[in-house]
């Protein structure tokens, strides 16, 4: 009991080791891994999942993420910009609508925007890609205005100052001084949350899209109902990864350089 | 005299229940260097400030070149052209090169073209001795550098009246000489300008009146070596004895 307060900590933290390398051992002895790896990567499944894996499920996976972003990107920096306006019924109007379409889950407004404003008026979708990508576009736009508002909140104030004593009008100065500073701060926060709304297109299929408008997803939940196997999700969540990782690889080394960088 | 370039009548501003200016009266004519000193807070900025309207007033007029800046009907966007404002922490656009940030206000509010905008910024850039640094970004220059094209940004769009507030306040000693060199060859052009600065040297070789601020109203003005030399009110003593000691 003459131990340090050091040599005590090692000791927990080998024995923690020690436990854990027990665990996984019993894991690795315990599995199956035969008949798992049968259920989630079986070859000839894999290889029949493509070329329409990419050139159909990916595709229309890519479709929605871009038109969500575009239209988000748009309504967001909209909603930033009325969020910060001098008139109060502006205000007003965006916080509602940032505050709705953050707080009701992705799923509950696709459901709604999808099935229920159709039901309910009659009126139908005029193309079964606008189904999903509207409502994903309207959320996508509440969480950009936020991250668009953090931005131009960054840019000093005397930016403004200065470019209102060169008589710009506020609008002039906002967008040619302000906004391009505000944009340069939130590419990070930005592509991630393009990474979130390429994730967030796999719940479109819940709408029980076309066969021609099948995202990765449900294609792959397709795949798993033919062969009988779970084989399809798991590829379905690789190619998920062959475009995640690269992006927050990308924000992450933007992050950096921006430390370092010029400002 | 014939009509001042600047005047200020009755001028009041507030910050919630902080009362900045208490009544200011002041007219600059054309070519006149004013000097505005006084201790922090004393509403020097703040007058300053009010003068191209970054302040709305809470009370009172403003005119420049003829204009009424604080009447309703006022374009105060174009009001704004016939002042240029230099600010203690420079305020260049940072996403912009050297040479940008000069032909912008041109470019964007003047429509100019961008070759004769560009032609504008390189004879003032030579002015303020940068011309090699046209193509830099600010944060690639030093804080008197930085000065130097906030001064001629300012100077592109052909002002009337050039406001300085506190210009020199941010930079490191050594760099203090260079803008100053700058602002007093402007002034022996017969520039009007509105100088709110610590530098009491300059302001006694350079202005050709002072003001002295303390509490919102103007204590004492008149010529620069009565202000600085033989103050008259026992504020302006006071002051002057804590910045010339230092």
């Amino acid at each position: 009991m003459n131990m340090s307060r050091r040599q005590r900590l090692q000791l927990v933290r080998g024995g923690i080791y020690a436990l854990t390398i027990a665990a996984l051992a019993l894991l690795i002895i315990s599995v199956d891994w035969g008949a798992l790896g049968g259920a989630l990567f079986k070859w000839d499944v894999v290889k029949k999942q493509f070329p329409d894996i990419l050139t159909s499920a990916l595709r229309n996976t890519i479709i929605f993420t871009i038109f969500g972003f575009i239209g988000g990107l748009s309504l967001g920096l909209l909603l930033a910009i009325m969020r910060l306006s001098k008139s109060r019924p502006y205000r007003w109007f965006a916080a509602t609508y940032i505050e709705i379409l953050r707080g009701v889950p992705l799923l509950v407004t696709l459901l709604i925007l999808g099935f229920g404003i159709p039901i309910a008026t009659g009126w139908s979708w005029p193309n079964p890609y606008l189904q999903g990508a509207v409502p994903l576009a309207l959320v996508a736009g509440a969480y950009i205005a936020e991250t668009v508002r953090a931005g131009i909140d960054a840019v000093p104030r005397g930016q403004m100052e200065a470019a209102r004593s060169l008589g710009m009008s506020y609008t002039r100065a906002m967008v040619t001084v302000i906004i391009p500073q505000a944009f340069r701060i939130i590419v990070p926060p930005l592509t991630n949350e393009f990474v979130l709304l390429i994730k967030d297109t796999s719940l479109i299929s819940v709408l029980g899209v076309t066969e021609r408008t099948l995202d990765l997803a449900r294609f792959g939940r397709n795949g798993v109902n033919d062969s009988a196997n779970a084989t399809p999700l798991v590829v379905a969540g690789l190619v998920y990864l062959a475009l995640t990782i690269p992006l927050t690889q990308l924000a992450a080394w933007m992050e950096r350089r921006s430390k370092v960088g010029r400002r | 005299m014939s009509e001042p370039l600047v005047e200020l009548r009755q001028l009041h501003k507030s910050f919630g229940d902080n009362h900045v200016l208490r009544g200011i009266d002041l007219s600059v004519a054309k070519g006149e260097v004013l000097c505005i000193i006084g201790p922090s807070g004393s509403g020097k900025s703040t007058l300053l400030r009010c003068v191209n309207l970054l302040e709305q007033p809470t009370g009172g007029q403003v005119f420049v070149a003829g204009v009424e800046l604080t009447h309703r009907d006022c374009d105060i966007d174009k009001a704004r052209r016939a002042t240029g404002m230099v600010f203690q922490q420079f305020n260049l656009f940072s996403h912009l090169s050297v040479r940008d940030n000069v032909t912008i206000s041109l470019r964007k509010v003047l429509k100019m073209k961008c070759a004769e905008a560009n032609a504008r910024a390189d004879i003032l850039l030579d002015r303020v001795g940068l011309g090699d640094k046209a193509s830099a970004y600010p944060a690639q220059l030093s804080g008197g550098q930085q000065q130097r094209v906030a001064i001629a940004r300012a100077l592109a769009m052909e002002p009337s009246v050039m406001l300085f507030d506190e210009a020199t306040s941010a930079l490191d000693p050594e760099l203090v000489g260079d803008v100053l060199g700058v602002m007093r060859e402007l002034a022996e052009e017969g520039m009007t300008m509105l100088v709110v600065t610590h530098e009491m040297g300059f302001a006694r070789n350079v202005a050709d009146r002072v003001i002295f601020m303390d509490g919102g109203v103007i204590v004492e003005e008149g010529n620069p070596s009565q202000v600085i030399n033989e103050p008259r009110e026992e504020r302006t003593k006071k002051f002057l004895a804590n910045v010339l000691e230092n």
